[in-house]
């Protein structure tokens, strides 16, 4: 069995490409990560629909962590990723060396699925990731 | 609502004292803030406490520890706003008429806790994973958002840990007190890229205190000398902003906390002879130059680099050594700041007086969110 490491990565039945879902607020527009009842931007609620998030997105920020829990392997990318909709995500950057020079403000990346362990059950554990875009 | 007066403040020396509870630690500090009172805590009616990591009665252990007056106790837990989110309890204890005379203390024993907010169970959690929501990655990137806007350089943040590590030299109740070079900075280890490590505020123990009375006992206990009074208490959390659910925003809650206490104070930014600002990590000092509109947009660096920010500068920043060098006990770190400010005010600070100081402003951010802002003037 394939699981998601959050509940708003997507993996459709029987096997189709995994996709994240967002919400957009039918009152305000705003769109959100994963799925909501309100509107924290303009206090709606039970207007919110359900959508699939883009695969691409532009690098809005970055850090090298150099320094973390023990069992997470260092260094590496962390950014916020701008998705057209116009919502942000925590993300890996992978696909590049952790260093400053190979990252760029705005730099233009794509989604990619993967599993990154099993869990005591023997479930695969599925994360979302984001490398830089092919050209 | 009544003016309200701070007539005694205490904190022992941050540090490491795992042979002590918080119990321990606040008792300590309180006796501290009430000698300087001349106050019992017999006197004492109403006690707010705050602390992040033992939150269970945090207040009712200081008192089994220095007198058991049964008198009603509140704990706050606000992150790292906890200690001022306690003072402000207290303050509103007299303003409201409620009582007379009322404790803040803030406590926290840390031990050596390392990455806060670390999971404990890195297999069962997207840390590291899906990015980072560990303090010193989001600090890093919200210093690189002032990079991206406004070129700011790794050597103006690291510059803030050079001033506030001197500043430190001059305060004995600080955790360490080193000088270090720009290049001893810049040259630790990285830990989240642009924070190295002198530019992350340790971990460690500690406690402070603050006694606040209304304006009569403040005229009977002052006895001719310097009244303090607060000017302003301002507490705000995140409003909404686009990425604030994916980087915390560690801006905007400040912006709008320092304009409502610089108008309940009926005082602005240029009236204000030092401050003790939230520098959790070096990167963090910049922002809040500009939000708490010591500068203008985008002239952080530019402030840092001339020297403003330090002891003998326009605005000084951080006297106390800041969290980074006085270091940040959570729950204490707020009530500690009032006490920076009280010792300034009075002309006790020692070889880190600012001369003619008439207003100081003490500020701290929790993520999550909570910021609180104090404007104590005399
Ligand atoms: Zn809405």
């Amino acid at each position: 069995m394939q699981r998601p490491i959050v509940p708003f990565i997507k993996l459709p039945e029987g096997g189709g490409t995994p996709y994240l879902v967002g919400s957009r607020c039918k009152a305000c527009g705003q769109v959100y990560v994963g799925t909501r009842r309100s509107c924290p931007r303009c206090y709606e609620t039970g207007q919110m629909q359900e959508i699939r998030l883009s695969d691409r997105g532009e690098l809005y920020l970055w850090t090298i962590v150099h320094q973390s829990a023990p069992g997470i392997n260092v260094p590496y990318v962390a950014g916020i990723v701008d998705l057209p909709e116009g919502v942000s995500l925590r993300a890996n950057v992978e696909g590049i060396e952790p260093k400053p020079e190979n990252l760029r403000f705005g730099m233009p990346l794509e989604l990619f699925f993967e599993v990154v362990r099993q869990d005591r059950e023997g479930n695969e554990i599925v994360a979302y990731k984001f490398r830089p875009a092919a050209a | 609502m009544r003016d309200v007066y701070v007539v005694g403040v205490g904190m022992i020396k941050f540090g490491r004292y795992p042979e002590m509870d918080i119990g321990e630690l606040g008792g300590q500090a309180v006796h501290l803030a009430l000698k300087d009172a001349g106050l019992s805590i017999k006197d004492v009616q109403m006690v707010a406490s705050g602390n992040l990591y033992q939150t269970n009665m945090s207040g009712q252990r200081v008192l089994k520890e220095i007198g058991m007056t049964g008198v009603p106790v509140y704990n706050v837990a606000n992150a790292c706003a906890s200690g001022s989110t306690a003072f402000r309890e207290a303050y509103f204890a007299v303003a409201s008429g409620a009582y007379d005379i009322a404790l803040a203390v803030g406590t926290e024993q840390m031990g050596k806790m390392g990455l806060l907010g670390a999971p404990r169970d890195p297999s069962t959690s997207p840390e590291g994973v899906l990015g980072t929501g560990l303090m010193p990655g989001v600090f890093g990137m919200a210093g690189m958002e002032h990079m991206r806007k406004y070129g700011t350089t790794i050597e103006q943040f690291a510059k803030v840990s050079v001033k506030n590590h001197k500043h430190a030299i001059y305060n004995p109740l600080s955790q360490y007190q080193v000088e270090l070079s720009l290049e001893d900075v810049l040259n630790s280890r990285m830990v989240s890229y642009p924070n190295t490590l002198y530019m992350c505020c340790p971990t460690g123990d500690g406690a402070a205190a603050a006694i606040v009375v209304s304006p009569e006992k403040a005229r009977q206990l002052a006895g001719g000398g310097t009244l303090i009074k607060v000017a302003a208490s301002a507490l705000t959390t995140d409003p909404f902003t686009p990425r604030d659910l994916a980087l915390a925003d560690v801006n905007t809650m400040t912006r709008n906390c320092a304009r409502q206490a610089y108008e309940q104070a009926g005082l602005g930014p240029q009236d204000i002879n030092s401050v003790e600002l939230h520098d959790c990590f070096a990167t963090a000092e910049l922002l809040h130059y500009e939000n708490l509109e010591l500068c203008g947009e985008g002239e952080a660096g530019r402030l840092i680099d001339s020297g403003a920010t330090a002891l003998g500068g326009r605005v000084p920043v951080n006297t106390s050594g800041g969290l980074l060098s006085k270091g940040h006990p959570i729950g204490a770190t707020g009530v500690a700041n009032i006490c920076e400010i009280v010792w300034q005010l009075r002309g006790q600070a020692g070889q880190r007086q600012v001369p003619n100081h008439k207003a100081g402003l003490a500020h701290t951010i929790g993520l999550g969110s909570a910021c609180a802002i104090h404007i104590l003037t005399k």
